[in-house]
């Protein structure tokens, strides 16, 4: 029968998919028979009595428009069997053959039994080819427990994070005591390169960070304090609260934030490029030669990077105390002089080798952790800052009750 | 037989250096093309070139019948799915799972259903022989199902036309011979036509149609794989000689 010809009422299905192709399903009520229609892209089909003609060709561009549209037409059906008659077939590609499969697999409810016939012999073979069971075994799902669950990543922070985190200090701390011993094998240079880039590239951002925060604290304190007839009391103010907590706190946060990346990124690169594989059969050892010159580095330019944080910090409280107070220098200073304490320069030292530490052995754990790829020099990167500076933070809340 | 790459005159430069010089070749459809030559010899150029990955400043490069440089870039990307590339060192995103690797091109360039698209996906790597992968990770894969993988990612959309870059690059013999099949497979199976770049004899002898010697940025011999190898071209003839010496050697290796 041809179709082409009979009289049809057809009505529109969509024609938004976004391929732009037109999908056309018409009913013909002939004298005799029932007769759909379906049209999507370079495919046709037809359902005559129990077969279902395909015709055209059935690839990659139209597989999609015609399993949902050829889907949407079978399912309303209810038929003990169907012939898929392949013979005006031209053309088909892995996803026409999937496409078929997708839909045998789908109306197989309603029509329990679909045999396909009448293939030419390039249909066959692709049918043959990629006709393979789409199947794959999946695991069945463990059933989720609470208590597994928190003792398994309790677990897995023990011996995968604190074990490595203080298996990698250990061996840093052993390496660094013992290179200063051994300067043979210290690359010549190393510990210069790394000050360089530590200490003095972050000077400048950390002095313009510092010298913000004094001058900003000054001038919303300032107003009280004239209030009270306290004006005086700015120079106590700041010089305190540079010298013991917001010197020190900006230049460890900000190291960490700068070089507790590029520590970390740096390691991570080496180990998914392999010079770390390649330093460890040279007979190196990798914490040796990479990371204690920058725990040597970080040793010597954060305690200087935190005196250059607190003048900078101290001149931009004097100079708020200047312009909005009228203290004179020379008042800020004298007064200066009587509040400072040595205790504070020795805080400020032991804080600055805590955080050297602190930022060293994060950037170097998260660096080693680091898992094939692009992605994961990315993800330990990210990790390694937020841990460092949080840690930075909380040594710095814990000296501070210690020491005061 | 129909022609899926034609060049003609084609030049390029790096800075003052000149990499290519006047080449000329084609591949025809159904087979597989071999670019060869040694190191620096203008190999990688030529197929970034035919991916319209370099600017064609001098010459003509067509592609499926397309004059690829001046193609703007809608019809560009109209090319690109008609064209499966497998890159030396696979290529695959590292944040991705095989399977949504293998996927990426059929979720961006088709209309499929997810669904169709997952069993696609298995299939493709039901090919590859590489099922077990589906849910794995690329740092998780060893470099030879890599390769695989990268393969099947190529072949997501049956594309009449595939590059490989070195495929057989850092494989074993073993898993190379496996790769060379696969590639042959596409070929006899999908009437899919293959350019390839290689320097790997033995792969060069396995599935070579047709080869394209390039020697110097030029070509020294361009014909069938029997021609080349009884070819009185001298570089072409050196190049192919170091197989037959290997090929001579007493079982044992040298030095016995």
């Amino acid at each position: 029968m041809n179709w082409e010809s009979s009289p049809v009422q057809f009505w529109r299905i969509s024609d938004n998919f976004r391929t732009g192709h037109q999908i056309h399903f018409m009913q013909s009520s002939g004298s005799t028979k029932t007769i759909k229609v379906l049209e999507t892209g370079h495919t046709r089909c037809r359902l005559n009595d129990n077969t279902l003609f395909i015709s055209g060709s059935l690839k990659v561009d139209d597989a999609g428009d015609f399993s949902r549209a050829a889907l949407r037409a079978l399912r309303t059906l209810k038929l003990p069997q169907l012939t898929v008659n392949l013979e005006e077939l031209d053309d088909i590609d892995s996803a026409g053959v999937t496409a078929l499969l997708y839909l045998q697999r789908k109306i197989a409810d309603r029509i329990p039994r679909i045999e396909f016939e009448g293939a030419n012999k390039n249909v066959k073979n692709k049918i043959e080819l990629f006709g393979s069971d789409t199947h794959i075994e999946e695991k069945p799902a463990r059933e989720f427990e609470i208590t597994e669950a928190v003792g398994g990543s309790t677990y897995s922070f023990v011996t995968s994070y604190l074990y490595g985190f203080i298996v990698l200090a250990a061996d840093v701390l052993y390496w660094a005591v013992a290179d200063l011993f051994k300067t043979k094998t210290t690359r010549e240079g190393d510990f210069v390169r790394q000050s360089v880039h530590i200490g003095v590239n972050a000077a400048f951002i950390i002095i313009i960070m510092s010298f913000a925060i004094g001058f900003v604290m000054a001038v919303q304190s300032s107003q009280y304090l004239r209030e009270f007839g306290a004006d005086i009391f700015i120079v106590d103010l700041i010089v305190i609260a540079v010298m013991s907590q917001m010197g020190p706190l900006i230049a460890g946060v900000l190291v960490a934030g700068r070089s507790g990346s590029s520590i970390a990124a740096e390691i991570a690169t080496m180990r998914v490029t392999a010079e770390i594989d390649a330093l460890k059969t040279m007979g190196l050892d990798p914490v040796r030669y990479v990371v204690v010159p920058k725990l040597y580095a970080s040793l010597f330019t954060i305690p200087l990077l935190i005196i250059l944080s607190n003048v900078a910090g101290i001149t931009g409280g004097a100079s708020a105390a200047y312009y909005s107070l009228d203290i004179s220098p020379e008042i800020f200073i004298s007064r200066m002089d009587a509040i400072m304490q040595n205790k504070d320069l020795v805080t400020a030292f032991i804080k600055s080798q805590v955080y050297a530490v602190i930022i060293v052995l994060t950037g170097s754990f998260y660096g080693f952790r680091v898992e094939k790829g692009a992605e994961g020099v990315g993800r330990v990167t990210t990790q390694s800052v937020v841990v460092s500076i949080s840690l930075v933070i909380l040594a710095d809340s814990l000296m501070a009750v210690i020491f005061y | 037989m129909e022609k899926v790459i034609e060049v003609e005159g084609l030049y390029a430069k790096y800075d003052d250096r000149d990499v290519l010089c006047d080449v000329c070749f084609s591949a025809l459809k159904g087979e597989i093309t071999v670019i060869l030559g040694g190191s620096g010899s203008g190999k990688t150029t030529i197929l970034r070139h035919l991916l319209g990955l370099l600017p064609v400043t001098r010459g003509q490069v067509w592609v499926l019948g397309k004059e690829i440089s001046s193609l703007p870039e809608k019809e560009m990307e109209e090319m690109y799915h008609q064209m499966g590339v497998f890159y030396q060192n696979g290529a695959l995103l590292t944040s991705m799972t095989v399977a949504e690797n293998v996927a990426m091109p059929l979720v961006h360039q088709s209309n499929l259903p997810r669904q169709l698209i997952d069993d696609i996906v298995i299939m493709k790597l039901g090919l590859v022989n590489l099922k077990e992968a589906y849910g794995l990770y690329p740092s998780q894969l060893s470099g030879g199902m890599l390769k695989r993988v990268a393969l099947a990612r190529a072949i997501a959309m049956d594309p009449p036309l595939l590059f490989c870059d070195e495929p057989g690059a850092g494989l074993d013999p073993l898993s190379l011979k496996s790769l060379d099949n696969l590639i042959l497979n596409l070929r006899d199976q999908l009437g899919i036509s293959i350019v390839l770049v290689t320097h790997e004899i033995s792969s060069i002898l396995r599935v070579a149609d047709r080869v394209v010697f390039l020697n110097k940025g030029q070509v020294a011999f361009e014909g069938p794989l029997k021609e080349a190898l009884s070819s009185d071209i001298p570089e072409v003839r050196e190049f192919f000689s170091v197989t037959e010496s290997v090929g001579n050697m007493p079982p044992g290796g040298h030095g016995r």
